[in-house]
């Protein structure tokens, strides 16, 4: 369980709390909730806040997933409204069945 | 030309655009001060025309001589690789950005990474940008290429808004943009019209091919709110970065001088009113092949280095060590001159660069070199790498830069042989101020050279037609000899030259002939002189002898008398003596 717990690591790179910022989180704490549930972990980073690290991960759309783990590192830039198109690019539902 | 500008401003009160210097040779003279400060700037052009490197130098130049730290951001190469490719140029990017004055961002934008779903904006970019301006307190910024952000995402219209607050976000933020874009086809000058963002200052790098001599051209587009050059002006990338030449000057306000300088040929000076060239003029010695051109360049480049003054020989067909060799032969020792750093040579086939490329690279060697007198030789092999209208074009410009400076230029010029002699194939002999011309004279199953001032402005020169020597003590120019049948060259010359001492030879042999006579004469007249004159003396011997004898006989008869007379009348002596 505990390797299943950390299964993906995500990061979510938002700027304050604008309509976007706010849309793509609670989109991605949905989709997480209703697919991976315990086996996620989401970071919020606020480039406001901390701006030096926009250029690690290569960000300059707003707001940005970033799907640290597991390799390779997936990104998905806008507020995540399409379910779809987020599944598929955190590779979660491929994996749900595999489960 | 910037300070006239500044001056008529401050003339009618305006107020001028604040303009940053880009600290790149000839960018900030054609500019007239540099791009404009808190503006973007849009330097645009295809593949491989230097729009990095030209952006780059503006950040590195603005850290190091400006102190105006810079942002690169680079959406195309890794900063590592960057620093890398310009490091052949001189500049230490990494210890640039450990000193704080610039700082390097790389933004890596990969489409098989990204996923887009639904609505975004680049403030992450803004972020970024923002964070690296303030960590360094920038002033420049470079933006190369940000249309690969149109290679990486696919919401063009998010895409445009965004780029459009960009630029307007730079304005508010006061830094000095340039923003470089590849050129598109078709009208626009790049691929996502980036110039409908940019407005204030366009830049157009150009890299072209003609004849298989590649050039590589700036053009200012357009420059809201100021005067510029307009035209397409050369530049060069070399170890020492970008160099641009503003080489058309379109006033012709020139510093002239009064100074002469020696031709190095004394029998020449003798022509130009015993004194030689102007200093600061320029001289073209034209004449068909083998008629001595490089001679008389070689003998001027001499002079001016015994004056202790520098030259600078630019050998568009012989190497250096060829020239020096040849004019050992006619006593002109160059090599002398080179090890004592008065001299330097500069050997290129023409074809090596365009001719634009050529005149930037003259413009910097002589900008370096600070000499007094340039030698061109010949400029007639320019004509390979460009059409007669460009190289005179080529040769104004070089003229007028050299004027400027004060330079003495020498050009030597091939004629051919046919009709238009008096007219050099570069059609520069209407812009030169001294024009010499070497020509053949073909006489009596011989050729010798011939030289004579065309024109020479300002000075009442030598309207004759010289004979021009070239023997292994040096070059010497002497008198043609005007016979009946026309001008006498070489060995006709020496002939009636010789025939001359001839005649002079006789001449003086029949006068000690003479000469001798007389003294002869005199000498007979003389004898005869002695001899008529101990005549008269032996006759005047004679009469004297007769003279003296009479007085003896009268005397003798006196004494004999008055023995005589004493004997007749028996007295003794001593009663004659007592009578006496």
């Amino acid at each position: 369980m505990e390797t299943e717990e950390t299964k993906y690591e995500l990061r979510l790179y938002v700027a304050g709390k604008t309509v976007k910022s706010v849309t793509a989180l609670s989109n991605l704490e949905r989709y997480c909730e209703e697919h991976l549930k315990g086996q996620y972990k989401i970071e919020v980073i606020d480039l406001l806040l901390q701006p030096q690290l926009a250029e690690g991960d290569q960000i300059f759309a707003i707001p940005t997933l970033v799907r640290k783990v597991p390799e390779p590192i997936r990104k998905i830039i806008g507020d995540l409204s399409n379910e779809e198109k987020v599944l598929v690019g955190l590779n979660i539902r491929p994996v749900s069945i595999d489960i | 030309m910037t300070k006239d500008y500044i001056k008529e401003n401050i003339k009618y009160n305006q107020p001028q655009l604040p303009k940053t210097l880009t600290g790149i040779t000839g960018l900030d003279e054609i500019t007239e001060g540099g791009i404009p400060k808190g503006r973007p700037t849009l330097v645009c052009g295809e593949a491989g025309c230097g729009k990095t490197l030209l952006s780059l130098e503006f950040i590195v130049r603005g850290a190091i001589e400006f102190d105006e730290p810079g942002v690169f951001m680079a959406f195309e190469e890794k900063t590592e690789e960057l620093a890398m490719n310009v490091a052949s140029l001189g500049f230490d990017l990494n210890s640039l950005q450990a000193e704080n004055k610039l700082k390097l961002d790389y933004v890596h934008i990969d489409r098989s990474e990204i996923e887009e779903t639904g609505e975004y904006d680049l403030e992450g970019l803004f972020i970024r940008l923002g964070y690296a301006i303030d960590s360094i307190g920038a002033k420049r910024v470079v933006l190369d290429t940000i249309e690969s952000l149109f290679a990486g995402l696919t919401n063009q219209g998010i895409l445009r808004a965004e780029l459009r607050r960009l630029f307007n976000w730079l304005k508010v933020k006061g830094v000095t943009t340039i923003i470089t874009g590849e050129r598109g086809e078709g009208p626009s000058f790049t691929r996502q019209g980036l110039e409908e963002y940019v407005s204030d200052c366009v830049i157009l790098l150009d890299h072209r091919v003609v004849n298989q001599i590649s050039t590589r051209r700036l053009r200012i587009l357009k420059y809201r709110g100021s005067v510029h050059g307009t035209n397409e002006y050369p530049f060069l990338i070399d170890e020492d970065g970008i160099s641009v030449l503003p080489v058309t000057s379109l006033k012709l306000e020139k510093e002239v001088s009064t100074e002469r300088i020696s031709s190095g040929i004394p029998a020449l000076d003798k022509m130009l009113e015993g004194k030689g060239f102007f200093k600061g003029s320029s001289v073209l010695v034209s004449g068909t092949a083998g008629t001595g051109k490089t001679s008389i360049a070689a003998c001027f480049a001499n002079e001016t280095c015994n004056q202790k003054k520098r030259c600078l020989y630019f050998a568009f067909e012989e190497s250096p060590k060829q020239i020096i060799r040849n004019m050992q032969s006619i006593n002109v020792n160059l090599q002398k001159q080179v090890d004592e750093g008065l001299l330097q040579f500069h050997a290129m086939r023409p074809t090596l660069h365009g001719l634009e490329q050529h005149l930037v690279a003259m413009y910097k060697i002589i900008k370096n070199f600070k000499p007094t007198v340039v030698v061109l030789d010949p400029i007639t092999n320019l004509v390979t790498v460009g059409s007669v209208s460009e190289v005179k074009a080529m040769l104004i410009r070089l003229i007028d830069f050299l004027l400027d400076e004060q330079i003495t230029v020498m050009f030597t010029a091939l004629t051919l042989n046919n009709v238009v002699t008096e007219q050099t194939d570069e059609g520069v002999s209407s812009l030169v101020d001294t024009w010499l011309l070497v020509r053949d004279i073909e006489f009596n199953g011989e050729r010798n050279r011939g030289i004579y001032i065309m024109k020479s402005r300002g000075m009442k020169h030598s309207n004759q037609v010289r004979e021009f020597v070239i023997t292994d003590k040096g070059i010497d120019i002497v008198d043609v000899f005007l016979g009946p049948d026309g001008v006498l060259t070489g060995s006709a010359r020496e002939a009636q030259k010789l025939q001359e001492q001839t005649g002079e030879v006789i001449r003086k042999n029949s006068v000690s002939l003479k000469d001798r006579e007389i003294g002869r004469k005199r000498k007979i007249l003389e004898s005869k002189i002695a001899g008529l004159q101990s005549e008269f003396e032996s006759a005047e011997d004679e009469l004297n002898k007769i003279y003296v004898e009479e007085e003896l006989i009268k005397k003798v008869a006196e004494e004999n008398r008055q023995k005589m007379i004493m004997m007749r009348r028996g007295e003794n002596a001593s009663e004659n003596k007592n009578e006496k």
